[in-house]
């Protein structure tokens, strides 16, 4: 039982009150933007900044989770993007069972790609997602199912560190070569799109994004103080342990492997949530999703944004995607440049984060470099 | 709205009619056999490709003593026209790109005459399907070459026409013919003809020289005679069947053999590029506990710099490489000890940390690239020493540059290995990394060790990109492509082994290359990725692991 | 907790979202240009064969500018990045159609970066030029095709094989996606339906930026040498096209024995190869830049100066390009506006000349007229014509040798559909409400 008075009390956490005023006042202003803002004005929200945004908080809901397991419990993995996707996939299946008939071929039953890829029937791991309700379970069990297979063999095995960041790498890349794979039965390459309507509503109008939109802002504010219950629990406590000394923990007597599954887990389940918010938003899902460059840019995200803060991997999320998207339109030919940079600085110069930064934390420590004698018993380092 | 296809009879006709109009006319001017000879000659201007074969024939059949010469210039586009007065010329030497005037030669006296500019002559054309025409064509006069290897060839090529005038020729020659390659090579071709042969005894005899045979060709042939084949009953006599059954059994059996040491030779040429690829990770990682995620672009740096090295030296290409080599290292080298001091110098300790900076490093240096060479592919010409197959019997031919990259492989392993356990800077090096403190207190710069540590992983870097230029496209996102597999055979070999980078790299290479013919590239791959995650739950620390308490810290 | 420091980072937060929200989205000013879209990969896997047709629409704005402009006012181009990115393709599209108001937009290159961005312009009401050949299987009321459909590409190549070089055995060898799926679905019933027998048809996909071809190669020289002619139909795209023919040039594999055809490999792939193991190899496309004619010398001196580089190659997709600007040029000057339906309205019918000498035609179910031509790799990467159409060949965006696409017709001028069944009497699909 999450102890609440830990996280209500006197701990004053600005920075959370802050993070979820800003998602309010988005979740409002924006929407409001497109609606009643007439077309002509320059206040108004086209379409475009409507997905813009949504995708952003998509991109905030994933670099949340992975702050949980990297900035409290040290586990790096560099494969979330495999559950963001899967998430994605679950929804895409739904979302393609709902285009029916109206697809190029005209087939009721079977998706434009079966159809041209002469199947005579649906696979059976189709069956079950013209229902929304089973997308719904599927995106969350699948995510935390292979969540919890590979998290099992993994903790109890006791990888740690680099080589658990690479083998998380290594999943996600065997299941990007799966899904590109025609015949696997997920739409190969071209994965799915041209999406129709969901539960009824036509995806492109501008009442279904905004809808979408606001639905993802009071997700990503629920998954958040989801989070901080954990954080500011007694498990969070532990977490951190298991963070800064693992073997101390473990011979203390916490059963560390477990503690690490669970988040793994409920990790995996937020990153698929925010996938399946994405691709609706987004109009596409494609095995690219998986690829492991993903996956670690969500880790700069967070490491932009502030590690171990939470708010500060939704910061993140929110400025690097920004600048991308900007530098993208702005500087196309040498976009690539600024981006490096940022990255070389923020891991040099803000080891906090734009956050320390803005908290002033990151001042002090600024100066520290290399330290000159590395310990011989392992120090509470941050990993 | 294809081209319509006209009636080669009636063109055949015409030029009949032609030829005898011309040669009547050309009576007093010259000989009548050079007249022809001539006259064929001409017609190749303007004819369609199917024409050209039936003059080609008509001109090899001629006996005419510049024939050959004519054809072969034929096959090697030295044949051209004048455009003012339509008369044929051979080239002294193939066109150059940027020639302005040509040599030219008199087809029937083979002598010089004199020269024209570029623009006034036109060549005279061919297809595929020509060439190889003239190619066999030619084969009946090389046949009687001084050279063992040229007649070699020519039997080759007589081989896919055995007409009765080929197999003629072929018995006339394999009475004299003294290298003993070629005389098995002519003796396994008539054996091929003799299996047509009505009597049951010669078509016996003809299984009997070619049951020790490698070759396809044979082994389609007697299978056709065996019965095996689809749809074919074999031979009507039950001896013959019964002797070229058991050939096919004898061939089959070797051959599956030689094909699986071609399997097992694709497997250790994949393995060592990823050895190559994962060694100079090995090291950072491994020594200084640095993840390195621009080391894909230290690859394509040496990568790009075996390209200008080639452009700088045009005229040498057989050397270029070997230049090269050291060029790349110094080039990775130096881009590896100047990333060491103005950014991970001050990460270390935190190996996720540069992860993420020399990410950012990887998207710069990337772009770098871009921009001074665009995103085009850069092509890098293999050295002819290095191009071509060896031809260890006829089941089983070895690329040469992928045994040279294997070889090369091996050197790099062993230099490497042997700069680090006998040289001073590896003690230092191996001091550093196994405890940092003990090492300064003996004397020892960690910085300068640090720099060097990293500059030597990114030089192996640099070198590995030599070879990847040999195999693959020089762009931009070369190392994109080979980041994630490096990463993947570090981790499995132990991070900080030499060794466990080369057992590693080559047993994944080897499983790879087993498991494509039955599950195709892409389930391989997957199955190589998931042995691989399993692998490591059961020795969480790779093949090899780091031993000591310093390990505690990774 | 410095809580000045925090309220700071909050309002940071707030106003920068808000921000984003803002600056993306505002309505472009009221200048005094046509805006022109480029959506084309600068980075990524397909910025080597994207970042060319960038270029070549800023030398076509450039000439037109010079010329005076369209309808009194000047070209504006805006060039975005979205970094072979398909996702970013689609948001790309739509910042392009709702922030910058292009009037057209000429891009894509793969056909999921174009079926991402369908959807886009079919609700915004946009136009995309699309210039690469591609699978069919799809017409868009938005969409001009400027590339060619099987039917004008691989069906010429392989009738070339089977009647002129007399192919008895073929391997269709592609890259594990819907371009080459489809094609060989195409292929193969073409081949069945002239008689060629299912063992004699060896078909096989590898995934992208595949580069370990031994065991492939060794492969297809053994089907190769079972006595019939072989040939090999190449659908591999993009970077495994390099180490494929590295690798048959070291296996020794000579065009003479196995030829190999591909419709992917142009004069700016060869660019980045040693050409000379390949000679004789063959490609099929609707434009070679060594064919021989006053538009296209023009086209290519302009274009050496223009990229200031005389040794960059030109190739099919550029020509394609060529085509589909000074089409939608005159489309704009037919219908006396750039408003998207009008220019739609006014373009089916409309006729250019291509740089072959022929002329290229607007269809009515969005596709071109092309020629055909089969080339030979010459040893300095350029291509000897070997074999052409003697005219034009109407791009067909439903091939008639697949039973699911047989009834199916695109017609947007009268029939006002892009897959109109023609048994059925139904229209589905591609429609835009």
């Amino acid at each position: 039982m999450p102890n609440y008075t830990l996280w209500i009390s006197a701990r004053k956490d600005s920075g959370s009150a802050w993070f979820l005023g800003a998602l309010a006042a988005i979740a409002v202003i924006v929407p409001v933007l497109n609606l009643a803002v007439p077309a002509a004005s320059p206040f108004h929200v086209s379409a475009f900044g409507l997905t813009l945004v949504g995708k952003y908080l998509c991109y905030a809901l994933l670099a949340l989770s992975v702050d949980l397991i990297w900035g409290y419990c040290g586990i790096l993995s560099l494969g979330h993007a495999a559950f963001f996707s899967l998430g994605g996939y679950a929804i895409g299946m739904y979302l393609m069972r709902q285009i029916g008939s109206r697809g190029v071929y005209g087939n009721p039953e079977l998706p434009d790609f079966m159809v041209f890829l002469n199947y005579k029937s649906l696979p059976w791991f189709w069956h079950g997602f013209n229902h929304f309700a089973f997308a719904l379970l599927m995106m969350i069990v699948v995510p935390a199912v292979l969540a919890f297979a590979f998290g099992w063999f993994a903790f109890r095995s006791r990888v740690t560190g680099v080589y658990l960041s690479i083998i998380t790498q290594a999943l996600t890349y065997a299941l990007m070569l799966a899904f590109f794979r025609n015949d696997m039965g997920f739409g190969g390459n071209n994965g799915f799109t041209d999406f129709k309507d969901i539960l009824g509503f036509d995806l492109h109008s501008d009442k279904v994004r905004v809808t979408l939109l606001v639905f993802t802002a009071v997700v990503l504010g629920a998954s958040y103080l989801a989070c901080r219950a954990i954080v500011a629990s007694r498990a969070g406590r532990v977490m951190r342990a298991i963070r800064d000394a693992e073997s101390r923990a473990r011979f203390l007597g916490y059963r560390v492997e477990s503690f690490k599954l669970w988040i793994f887990v409920f990790s995996a389940v937020l990153a698929g949530i925010a996938g399946a918010l994405y691709v609706p938003q987004i109009g596409i899902i494609n095995p690219s999703e998986f690829s492991p460059i993903n996956s670690i840019e969500v880790v700069i995200w967070v490491a932009v944004g502030g590690r171990g803060t939470l708010y500060g991997a939704a910061a993140g999320a929110l400025l690097v995607n920004y600048a991308k998207t900007y530098f993208t339109s702005t500087i196309p030919e040498a976009w690539y440049y600024a981006l490096g940079t940022l990255f070389v600085l923020v891991t040099l110069f803000l080891p906090r984060g734009i956050v320390g930064l803005v908290t002033g934390r990151a001042r002090k420590r600024k100066t520290a470099t290399r330290p000159a004698v590395p310990a011989e018993t392992p120090e509470p380092s941050r990993k | 709205m294809k081209k319509s296809v006209r009636s080669a009879g009636a063109r055949l006709l015409f030029l009949a009619l032609l030829l005898a109009g011309l040669s009547i006319a050309r009576l007093h001017a010259q000989s009548p056999s050079d007249a022809s000879f001539l006259a064929s000659l001409g017609q190749l201007r303007e004819v369609s490709f199917p024409d050209k074969e039936t003059i080609i024939a008509q001109l090899a059949q001629s006996g005419h003593p510049s024939a050959q010469s004519a054809l072969t210039a034929l096959l090697e586009d030295r044949l051209y026209f004048r455009n003012d007065d339509q008369m044929v010329f051979l080239l002294k030497a193939p066109a150059a790109d940027d020639a302005t005037s040509l040599t030219l030669v008199d087809p029937v006296t083979l002598k010089d005459a004199g020269s024209a500019p570029v623009e006034n002559l036109t060549k005279i054309g061919t297809n595929n399907h020509l060439r190889r025409v003239l190619q066999t064509t030619l084969a009946r006069f090389r046949l009687s070459s001084p050279d063992a290897a040229v007649r070699l060839g020519a039997v080759h090529d007589i081989e896919q026409n055995l007409d009765e005038g080929n197999v003629k020729l072929l018995r006339e020659r394999v009475a004299a013919e003294t290298d003993s390659k070629v005389k098995a090579e002519i003796s396994t071709s008539l054996a091929m003809a003799d299996l047509d042969s009505p009597d049951a005894p010669v078509r016996l005899a003809a299984i009997a020289v070619l049951h020790k045979s490698l070759r396809q060709d044979v082994l389609n042939k007697l299978s056709g005679v065996a019965g095996t084949s689809d749809g074919g009953e074999g031979d009507s006599d039950p001896q013959v069947r019964a002797a070229a059954q058991s050939a096919v059994k004898s061939i089959t059996r070797w051959r599956t053999m030689y094909s699986w040491c071609e399997t097992l030779f694709f497997g250790l040429s994949l393995g060592s590029v990823l050895v190559l690829i994962a060694i100079g990770l090995a090291i950072t990682f491994g020594v200084m506990g640095v993840i390195n995620m621009a080391h894909g672009e230290l690859m394509m740096l040496g990568a790009y710099t075996t390209y200008l090295v080639q452009v700088a030296m045009p005229n040498h290409g057989e050397i270029s490489i070997l230049v090269a080599i050291p060029a790349a290292f110094l080039v990775a080298a130096l881009m590896g000890i100047l990333i060491e001091r103005t950014v991970i110098r001050f990460l270390y300790g935190r190996p996720l940390e540069t992860l993420l900076a020399t990410f950012g490093v990887s998207l710069i240096l990337q772009q770098l690239v871009r921009s001074i060479f665009t995103a085009l592919n850069r092509s890098v010409n293999t050295p002819n020493w290095m191009s071509g197959t060896l031809q260890v019997n006829d089941a089983l031919s070895v690329t040469y540059n992928r045994l040279y990259i294997v070889i090369f492989t091996l050197l790099v392993f062993a230099a490497l290995f042997v700069v680090l356990k006998r040289t001073r800077v590896g003690l230092e090096i191996r001091a550093v990394s196994q405890n940092r403190a003990m090492a300064r207190a003996m004397g020892i710069r960690s910085e300068w060790v640090d720099a060097l540590t990293f500059g030597l992983g990114s030089g192996i870097a640099g070198v590995a990109g030599v070879a990847l230029s040999q195999l693959t496209n020089v762009n931009p996102n070369l190392g994109q492509s080979y980041i994630i597999d490096s990463f993947m055979v570090v981790v499995f070999g132990g991070v900080g082994n030499l060794w466990g980078a080369m057992v590693g790299g080559m047993s994944m290479g080897v499983v790879n290359q087993l498991l494509e013919p039955y599950a195709g590239a892409v389930l391989a791959k997957i199955f190589v990725l998931i042995v691989l995650i399993l692998f490591i739950q059961t020795r969480p620390r790779g093949l090899f692991p780091p031993t000591g308490r310093s390990s505690e810290n990774q | 907790m410095n809580y000045r420091k925090t309220r700071i980072a909050g309002w940071l937060l707030a106003a920068g979202m808000a921000f984003t929200g803002l600056a993306m989205s505002s309505t472009a000013q009221a200048q005094d240009t046509i805006k022109v879209g480029v959506l084309h990969s600068l980075s990524g896997t397909m910025a080597i064969s994207e970042t060319t047709l960038k270029d070549t629409i800023l030398m076509m704005i450039d000439e037109q500018n010079k010329k005076g402009g369209l309808l009194g006012k000047k070209l504006e181009a805006v060039v975005v990045d979205p970094a072979s990115n398909w996702p970013l393709f689609a948001e790309k599209a739509q910042e392009l159609l709702e922030k910058d108001k292009v009037a057209v937009v000429f891009g894509c290159w793969t056909s999921v970066s174009r079926k991402s961005v369908l959807p886009v312009f079919e609700k915004d009401n946009g136009l995309l030029f699309y210039p690469v050949q591609y699978e069919g299987e799809e017409s868009s009321k938005n969409v001009i095709y400027t590339g060619a459909a099987p039917n004008q590409q691989a069906i010429p190549a392989v009738e070339y094989l089977m009647n002129e070089v007399g192919v008895k055995r073929w391997v269709l060898e592609g890259t594990d996606y819907v371009y080459p799926r489809t094609t060989n679905k195409i292929l193969e019933a073409y081949l069945l339906a002239k008689g060629v027998k299912p063992e004699d048809i060896s078909i096989n996909y590898t995934p992208f930026g595949y580069s370990d071809w031994q065991a492939r190669v060794a492969a297809i020289k053994k089907f190769g040498s079972a006595g019939k002619k072989t040939a090999v139909v190449s659908t591999i795209n993009g970077d495994a096209n390099v180490p494929f023919y590295k690798e048959l040039g070291n296996q020794k594999i000579s065009a003479q024995d196995i030829p190999v055809v591909a419709f992917s490999v142009g004069e700016e792939e060869l660019s980045g190869l040693d050409a000379k193991p390949l000679v004789g190899h063959l490609a099929a496309w609707n434009y070679f830049e060594s064919i021989n004619t006053p538009t296209n010398k023009a086209f290519i001196e302009k274009w050496h100066t223009f990229i200031k580089n005389p040794k960059r190659t030109t190739n099919d997709p550029m020509e394609a390009h060529f085509i589909g600007f000074n089409l939608w040029v005159k489309a704009v000057q037919k219908a006396g506006t750039t408003d998207t339906e009008k220019v739609i309205a006014a373009l089916p019918g409309l006729e250019t000349p291509n740089l072959t000498g022929g002329i290229a035609k607007v269809l009515p179910n969005h596709h071109i007229t092309k020629p055909v031509y089969i080339g030979e790799v010459r040893a300095d990467g350029m291509f000897d014509v070997v074999w052409k159409t003697t005219g034009t060949v109407p791009g067909e965006a439903w091939s008639r040798y697949l039973p699911s696409d047989k009834d199916i017709v695109a017609d947007w001028v009268t029939l006002k559909c892009g897959n109109y069944n023609k048994a059925t009497k139904a229209c589905s699909g591609q429609n835009y409400k």
